[in-house]
């Protein structure tokens, strides 16, 4: 068995050499990442370009080849990548501030140009991220306060994007979306204004729902008492001549009656004149 | 440890094994009965150096490479026991009178496949298999085989089971604009699922900080559209939520995330902390108005009641006088009259012209006596 060695010692480091130089020509491209062949300085060739409309597994990762010592391979990423904004402060047409921050998604779709002109993933992160605030410092300055915040802002994004786009395509980069994710009150005096407007309004509400409660009572003691004064006429009125009467029996009754327990009336003398009605019959007639 | 401390030992010792020429006549080593090809017995003395090392290899030093020649060629039990007294371990002789080297490469490459060959998906996950970096299929629940792994690798993520994110994190406030230029704390869940995994795996660079800053941007248009009253109604915050989580879908397939939104939850809306008493008081002022509208509405039945008393005490009285109208006229004064005058003090005077007297010292006397008392005298005058 060791003779093997001895009699095809050339041919086996030949095979060795072989399998070196195989794996010193192979390289294996992820899923997630573009190569740039760089040979001799110079990008000849992508691998795994990223193409909108091709599914995962027909793309060309895998193990690709290269020639080597000549040619080296530069990975960009293929990725949807996120630019995140700084916190900037922004002027609306109204002269109000608002903070903002904001991000946006790109893709490198040119990986040639964007390893020439910015190197390195981070290098295009760091020539977007001004370009991208003063996208949406500018265009958001064109709304006012209240139209930043609202609806509207749906045509300043898409805005935004496009401009956006626009610059990043120098660097071989689409930007897929540019979003705000949020927008605040500075710190300080508009936040505490804020509060204040926020403060009063409410309690403009309170008193206001308090008033319309005491109106609301005011009205329904009212429209008792008139359906009271309907009730009372629908029935008296049928014979006002012995409502009189009958009213008058029951005011002498309360005024002149007992009193009732834990009331006190007051004593009453009653001087009659025999000819008084109550004292018709005394005189026998 | 033990495994590969033996492996490197008999490595060793194979190399010592040999004066002279690492690869040369290797028939000298042991008994090598069994081995004794013959082909390489001492007809080369002196081989050729090992290409890899520096000269000298007539040196005796154990080499670091050796040829894996050299050692089938020790194996036996005659082989690594000899000169072995540097190492302490010793392989037990294997049965057989065999080197145990080709049971343990087996076993390395063996454990090497069944390791990274053999995945298990759980039932609720799915995972992505890569030749070489390069998408190849997707694998179901259950156990799959894939080549060992440099050359497949698998990445595996629940993709049934809906997770959560929450924002803000526990305690913090995060107050957000609302379209009436208000502000509004609000704390919100996102549940979400993987709905492609290889889009999920391979789309973006950081799917789930992408999933929380789409919501986060979502949400916050969706509020500016928003008055702050409504974002404190159930019916606006629900709006509020179908929104948020259409909206998100429609950010998230655009960027092709392989990921479904379940739901959006807003867990609470609160007023920020430093207005919260304002907010207070309107709930207050609603109490207060509603009891004053309760307590008209006392007041409201208590007067019904008595109208309606009044009156069928009445009707009752004037069906009875509409009978007979004289009798009752005069039975109703009389039982009245029989009332108020039993109760009171009566004088009656009986010649015309003569003035009346009024017992005034006598009511003053009793005004005394019961001073809370108000004395009272009326004339009753002739009808």
């Amino acid at each position: 068995m060791g003779n093997i060695w001895q009699d095809h010692k050339t041919s086996l480091i030949a095979i060795g050499l072989v399998v070196l130089a195989l794996f010193s020509t192979i390289i294996v491209v992820p899923e997630t990442q573009q190569g740039v062949v760089i040979r001799t300085g110079e990008p000849v060739r992508v691998v795994n370009k990223f193409r909108p409309d091709q599914d995962y597994g027909e793309t060309g990762a895998g193990v690709q080849w290269r020639i080597p010592i000549i040619e080296r391979v530069e990975y960009v990423d293929k990725r949807i990548l996120d630019l995140d904004m700084e916190r900037e402060q922004v002027l609306s047409s109204d002269q109000q501030r608002l903070q903002v921050d904001a991000y946006a998604r790109f893709r490198v779709i040119d990986p040639v140009l964007m390893v020439e002109r910015a190197g390195t993933t981070q290098g295009l992160r760091a020539q977007l991220e001004p370009i991208l605030n003063s996208v949406v410092r500018q265009e958001l300055g064109r709304f006012t306060f209240a139209a930043m915040l609202t609806a509207e802002r749906g045509t300043a994004m898409s805005n935004i994007t496009r401009k956006m786009d626009e610059e990043a395509r120098a660097y071989g980069a689409q930007v897929i979306d540019v979003r705000i994710k949020r927008t605040d009150l500075p710190e300080g005096t508009p936040l505490a204004a804020a509060f204040t407007r926020m403060e009063t309004d409410r309690q403009r509400e309170a008193a206001t729902i308090r008033a319309q409660g005491r109106k609301n009572a005011q009205i329904i003691r009212a429209e008792a008492n008139a359906k009271a004064a309907k009730i009372y006429a629908d029935s008296y009125g049928v014979d006002p001549g012995f409502y009189d009467f009958y009213r008058a029996m029951q005011s002498y009754d309360t005024t002149f009656g007992k009193a009732a327990a834990g009331q006190d009336k007051g004593e009453s003398s009653i001087i009659l004149s025999p000819n008084n009605e109550y004292l018709r019959q005394f005189r026998g007639r | 440890m033990r495994i590969l401390d033996g492996f490197r030992n008999q490595i060793a010792l194979a190399m010592a094994g040999k004066k002279g020429s690492p690869w040369g006549s290797g028939d000298n080593s042991g008994s090598g009965g069994d081995d004794g090809d013959g082909d390489s017995g001492g007809s080369k003395p002196s081989g050729p150096r090992n290409p890899w090392l520096p000269g000298g290899g007539g040196k005796d030093g154990p080499r670091r490479s050796a040829n894996i020649e050299d050692i089938f060629k020790n194996r036996g039990p005659e082989g690594p026991r000899r000169g072995g007294g540097g190492g302490g371990f010793k392989m037990p002789p294997r049965p057989g009178g065999k080197s145990w080297f080709p049971v343990i490469a087996f076993a390395l490459v063996g454990l090497w496949v069944f390791m990274t060959g053999f995945h298990q998906v759980e039932r609720n996950e799915e995972g992505v298999v890569t030749t070489f970096g390069k998408y190849s299929r997707t694998i179901g629940p259950g156990i799959s085989l894939t080549m060992p792994a440099p050359f497949q690798q698998v990445y595996k993520a629940d993709v049934t089971t809906v997770q959560s994110i929450r924002i803000p994190e526990e305690g913090t406030e995060k107050l957000i604009l609302t379209g009436d230029q208000n502000l509004v704390d609000l704390q919100y869940k996102i549940r979400y699922r993987i709905k492609d995994l290889k889009q999920f795996r391979f789309q973006l660079a950081e799917p789930r900080q992408t999933v929380v800053e789409v919501a986060e941007a979502a949400m916050r248009a969706s509020v500016a559209e928003q008055t702050l009253d409504d974002t404190f109604s159930g019916a606006g915050r629900a709006e509020i939520q179908d929104r948020v989580r259409s909206r998100m879908q429609g950010i998230l397939d655009a960027y092709r995330a392989g990921v479904t939104v379940v739901g959006i939850d807003i867990e609470e809306t609160d007023p920020p902390a430093e207005v919260v008493d304002a907010f207070k008081d309107v709930s207050v002022a609603e109490q207060d108005a509603n009891a004053a509208i309760n307590r008209a509405r006392a007041v409201e039945q208590q007067i019904l009641a008595g109208a309606e008393g009044d009156t069928a005490a009445f009707d009752k009285v004037y069906e009875e006088y509409r009978q007979a109208p004289e009798v009752t006229r005069r039975r109703l004064y009389y039982e009245t009259m029989e009332r108020v005058l039993s109760n009171t003090d009566k004088t009656v005077v009986e010649t015309e012209g003569v003035q009346t007297y009024l017992p005034l010292p006598e009511i003053r006397k009793r005004s005394q006596a019961q001073s809370a008392a108000q004395p009272s005298t009326i004339t009753v005058e002739g009808q």
